[in-house]
């Protein structure tokens, strides 16, 4: 059996170093602060290594299917009978898998962020964040209940927002964080009724509880759930589809992707840690919990999570196509990437041989999840070379760095055939699953999916022969060339290790949605088509980026229209400041607080003259006379008295 | 004697210090910081002392009432005196007349401690008023300000006319009952057109005194014009008292009126969330947007009332405890920036992290329990009222509710905004010195806001009196 000490300790230990760094960092820690969190990291990364080992291994496994383990439980705050909020682990393949990602990655932006952030002034209190950031992103993943994870979803939120807005010197990183927190906030007002609602019907917040009985139709609480409804949508759907909005808001999938490319004013590595690896994958995590209630209980809901799945796969990638900041490119990937994941769920049937389908999206989308934490947290942090080598974002200003870099050329050149999904690297493997399961289930989300590979292959080239080729580099020719120390390159090497091999584990042994060891299979003619797309939009980008010709000039100016609408983001940014200013604040009027203080001082000209009246009303009743204040009691109290006595029998 | 003696012990306690404090005020000669320690211990000592020792029944009849739920209501309630005397240390010692803010400050305690135990109408609308008058007083210490002294005029005014009209229910109710016990009134509640006029205008008393709108309209200004240690302490220890005996009233007095008072609550409290949260968006002097902010804080008290006696109860008395810590602790930092700098505006806080990094994160940390953000304690008080308001199955009433709490999420980060992010043509306050006792007020006030809710032992506590 696993040892709840050691389970507790994968997140004391990150939480030590948010206390010691947070406490004492600055004044008594200073340099050392970082050398500090990441040997606690280091060892809760071995904690997390010997755990997964110990479960996949030794007791994960009961008569050929791993199960569920809750290896300790607490009765947190007893609020009630029936509502019991608890704290405990659960350990199953899917959280498992989950604490070696995450912890891996947080060790590598540790070690990277020792020479990366060096020399900056609040070196501890960057370490204390990170150290606060992986001990929520652990506890989430460990969660044993629903009310739990919503719990460090947000402390995920909160430390992140503190991340984003680390240089809070620059104006745009505080107008990023806010967005970013905002927008979440948002959507985890969704997930918080929908786990209301879930929990209602249920009458239980844990998962075990939760999937019992909401993923078999013949129990009486499904049927409840299935039978109430409102807006002729089930009281099930409405919960299903509201956790779902949680799970986008952070996930960052259209329309809700908003606030991701904003928060790349945060630190490279944070970039990597939590917009490549872990937060932004929570989402997908969160849907993969529940999957057995939306795979069984939830047909309709699943059919539109995958539907939104492939619409933000393909929007992104056609916008990642005309970013012009680096860092940009990246988020859009990810969020496209994400796409994939959440898509790939979408068209998964539950296990256990329910029309003959073996849950190969479910398996398919998390090893996505898997190989995509490692490659795309290799773009972010060779991108953080080529950044801190030229300072600047724009791909304008680099090109020739092949020479200056050529460790992170290379490991830069293997995340980019990763994604682009070029065999016998790891992006290879799991996107062909998700496209083959995606094919079973409906060939529309799987042509919409294959044509967004080739245009992830053609933008991330587009990245590589832009930074890497083209023409060569004039700038800085004095500047010290070398990469950085170790502490750079570790991360880099290790990681690039994986991306490159990470397609050859056979990872539905290990991850299934039902828990019993899948063989994936793998079709040699299907995997033709992505490939060949893919080489073509690397040949693509090579014909028109590696010579530094002005093709792509042309091609601009042909599109016109088209490349604005792209360039622009869709307008969706704009959509979104014209739906709230024109439509919502003149209906909640000044109620409206998400947005910012200007639209709210500016209101008063755009309110119609209801609203005005009504202001001038309010304004009118906080007089300062004493006189008048008598007077609105003495209307207030006739009131009641004529509304209960009169009005109301 | 031993019965009397031990049954009202807290209010004894109280009777002690105000002796002592008497005393200490003819011997004269006692230079102010001794003499706001010595106080500060008395406090500490009388908050101690309010665990132990303490035995439930009646006295005089049933004039008197002492039960484990009202002693520990009165223990918040000495517990946010003690930190009142803590946190706004910095303005206190300056004061010419020390011993006789404590005077009031005693004094009105004794009245809610009164209240809050007290078995019929009669006792009940004296200790009210003992609680309300010395209130007043205080609101008007900074004798040589205009603003402060047209502050109290304003409440004592209002607070008149608002006894007038309890008086006025008090004897309908006499009247039409027979009885002004509340053990006996339930009994003869049978509704008739008269008696529920009585209530109307005696739950308007109450309204008045939590400021649920329309009855709210003295708020701003008091809080406004009073000195800060005195607004600190109406805005907690006033509005605790007065909750906790208006859910007395109304889940056992007038629970044969329960469906007119459940009316009358969801539209109070709907007019109190939307017209606290409209005004505290827009204010800039932070005093008046903890007032405001105060007002809408009570609207969700309401919701948590409005869920009636087993779930509301036990999740208001949690509250309130969480909201001593956090209003104070927001109190507190707003106390020191005002002594020292003798700024007010949420503008003069641009860039405040930059230079007193401590306030900053206590105000933080305030501002995060009373927007209800998780992990704060703050978090888990709403979350307890939601649900407790939910349990009667009026979902519509607690969406409205809880789409409030997303609003006022706009208006507290707007100040934390204020705080960390400075504008560059703004140069933010000075380095402030803080004082050793309001530097541990706000370290208790801070342990408050992070520990209660993670505490589980506190709700059951709570939980267990009931």
């Amino acid at each position: 059996m696993p040892n709840t000490i050691l389970i507790a300790l994968i997140l004391l230990l990150p939480l030590a170093g948010f206390l010691i760094n947070g406490i004492f960092g600055r004044k008594y820690i200073g340099k050392l602060a970082g050398i500090l969190s990441t040997l606690l990291l280091l060892a809760s990364f071995i904690i997390c290594l010997y755990t997964a080992y110990g479960y996949f291994y030794q007791f994960g496994m009961v008569d050929g299917i791993y199960q569920k383990i809750v290896p300790f439980e607490w009765n947190w705050l007893s609020f009630a009978n029936g509502l019991v909020l608890k704290m405990g682990f659960l350990l199953d393949p899917l959280s498992a898998m989950m604490l070696l990602v995450v912890s891996f990655v947080s060790l590598m932006v540790h070690i990277y962020s020792l020479s990366y952030m060096k020399g900056e002034e609040r070196f501890a209190t960057y370490y204390a964040f990170l150290g606060l950031f992986s001990f929520s992103m652990l506890g989430l993943v460990l969660s044993s209940n629903i009310f739990q994870i919503y719990f460090f979803w947000e402390l995920v939120g909160v430390s992140s927002y503190l991340l984003i807005g680390f240089y809070y010197d620059r104006p745009s990183a505080v107008m990023a964080c806010k967005k970013a927190f905002i927008v979440t906030r948002f959507a985890d007002f969704g997930f918080l009724i929908g786990i209301l609602v879930l929990s209602y019907y249920t009458g239980s917040l844990d998962f075990q509880t939760i999937l019992e009985r909401l993923s078999s139709p013949e129990s009486s609480e499904t049927g409840m759930a299935l039978q109430a409804s409102f807006l002729g949508i089930s009281a099930l759907s409405w919960g299903l589809i509201l956790v779902f909005i949680g799970g986008a808001g952070k996930s960052a999938l259209f329309p809700l992707h908003i606030w991701l490319p904003d928060a790349m004013e945060g630190p490279t590595p944070v970039s990597a840690l939590i917009h490549a690896a872990t937060m932004v994958v929570a989402g997908v995590f969160l849907v993969a919990r529940l999957f057995p209630v939306y795979a069984i209980s939830g047909p309709g809901v699943l059919e539109s999570v995958a539907w939104v799945g492939v619409i933000s796969a393909l929007i992104a990638a056609l916008i990642a196509c005309t970013q012009t900041d680096i860092k940009r490119v990246l988020a859009y990937s990810t969020m496209s990437q994400i796409g994939y994941m959440i898509f790939a769920l979408g068209v998964s049937g539950y296990g256990g041989g329910n029309n003959g389908d073996i849950g190969l999206g479910y398996t398919a989308s998390l090893f996505h999840l898997f190989t995509h934490a490692l490659f795309k947290a290799l773009l972010f942090l060779g991108a953080g070379v080529v950044i801190h080598y030229v300072h600047s974002n724009e791909i304008r200003d680099m090109g020739g760095l092949k020479k200056k870099l050529p460790v992170t050329h290379i490991c830069f050149l293997i995340a980019c055939l990763a994604i682009a999904g070029v065999p016998p690297f790891s992006g290879f493997f799991s996107k062909e699953e998700i496209l083959y399961a995606a094919w079973l289930h409906e060939p529309a989300i799987f042509f919409i999916g294959l044509i967004s590979s080739g245009i992830t292959a053609f933008y991330m080239f587009r990245l590589y022969f832009g930074i890497f080729h083209s023409r060569t580099y004039k700038g800085h020719e004095t500047a010290n060339h070398a990469e950085g120390g170790p502490a750079i390159l570790i991360p880099l090497v290790l990681l690039a290790i994986g991306a490159a091999t990470a397609g050859f584990i056979p990872f539905g042994h290990f991850v299934s949605s039902d828990g019993k060891p899948l063989d994936m299979p793998f079709h040699l003619r299907f995997s033709l088509a992505p490939v060949l797309l893919g080489l073509t939009g690397i040949l693509l980008a090579g014909w028109l980026y590696a010579s530094g010709s002005d093709r792509p000039e042309k091609i601009r100016l042909a599109l016109g229209g088209f490349y604005r609408l792209l360039y622009r983001k869709f307008y969706i940014d704009e959509i979104y400041l014209f739906v709230t200013r024109k439509f919502l604040f003149n209906i909640i009027g000044r109620a409206a607080a998400w947005t910012d203080k200007n639209v709210v001082d500016g209101l008063v000209d755009l309110l119609g003259a209801a609203t005005r009246g009504l202001s001038v009303l309010l304004r009118g009743m906080q007089s300062g006379k004493v006189q008048q204040y008598a007077l609105y009691f003495l209307g207030g109290a006739l009131a009641l008295a004529f509304l209960f006595i009169y009005v109301w029998k | 004697m031993k019965d009397f003696l031990l049954l009202m012990k807290p209010e004894l306690q109280l009777t002690l210090i105000l002796f002592l404090l008497v005393f200490v005020k003819l011997g004269r000669g006692i230079k102010n910081d001794l003499l706001l320690q010595l106080i500060q211990v008395l406090l500490l000592f009388n908050f101690v002392l309010g665990f132990f020792l303490n035995r439930n029944g009646h006295l005089f009849g049933d004039l008197y009432q002492s039960t484990s739920l009202f002693i520990f209501e009165k223990n918040i309630l000495n517990l946010s005196a003690y930190l009142v005397s803590l946190v706004c240390a910095d303005w206190l010692r300056k004061s010419q007349n020390l011993p006789e803010f404590f005077l009031l400050m005693v004094s009105s305690m004794l009245g809610m401690f009164l209240m809050i135990s007290s078995g019929n109408l009669l006792i009940f609308y004296l200790s009210l008023e003992l609680s309300s008058i010395p209130v007043a007083a205080m609101v008007n210490f900074d004798l040589l300000k205009r603003k402060s002294s047209e502050a109290a005029m304003k409440l004592i005014l209002s607070s008149a006319f608002s006894s007038g009209v309890l008086l006025f229910g008090i004897s309908l109710l006499y009247g039409s009952t027979g009885t002004i016990s509340f053990s006996e009134i339930p009994a003869r509640l049978n509704g008739n057109t008269l008696q529920v006029l009585a209530f109307i205008l005696i739950f308007c008393a109450f309204a008045f005194k939590l400021s649920i709108v329309p009855f709210h309209l003295w708020t701003a200004d008091v809080y406004e014009g009073a000195p800060i240690a005195a607004t600190s302490f109406l805005s907690v220890a006033s509005k605790g008292a007065f909750a906790f005996v208006f859910m007395g009233f109304l889940y056992k007095t007038f629970l044969p009126l329960g469906d007119i008072w459940y009316g009358m609550l969801v539209l109070l409290t709907l007019c109190t969330l939307l017209i606290g949260n409209l005004f505290a968006l827009r204010q800039q002097n932070i005093k008046r947007f903890l007032a405001f902010s105060s007002i809408a804080q009570v609207g969700f008290i309401l919701l948590g009332v409005s869920g009636g006696a087993p779930l509301g109860s036990p999740s208001v008395v949690y509250f309130i405890l969480i909201y001593v810590f956090s209003n104070l602790a927001a109190f507190g930092v707003a106390s020191v920036i005002s002594e020292q700098t003798g700024k007010e505006n949420i503008d003069d806080y641009n860039g405040l992290y930059k230079t007193n990094p401590f306030l900053s994160w206590v105000l933080t940390l305030a501002l995060f329990s009373l927007a209800g953000i998780p992990p704060t304690a703050g978090f888990f008080g709403k979350l307890f009222l939601i649900t407790a308001g939910a349990s009667k199955g009026n979902y519509g009433f607690i969406l409205t509710g809880a789409l409030n709490l997303v609003i006022s999420l706009y208006y507290y980060l707007r100040i934390v905004r204020a705080i960390f992010f400075e504008k560059n043509d703004v140069t933010p306050l000075k380095n402030i010195h803080v004082s050793v006792s309001v530097r541990f007020g706000l370290i208790i006030c801070s342990g408050g806001v992070l520990l209660t809710g993670l505490f589980s032992w506190i709700y059951d506590y709570i939980q267990s009196l009931h």
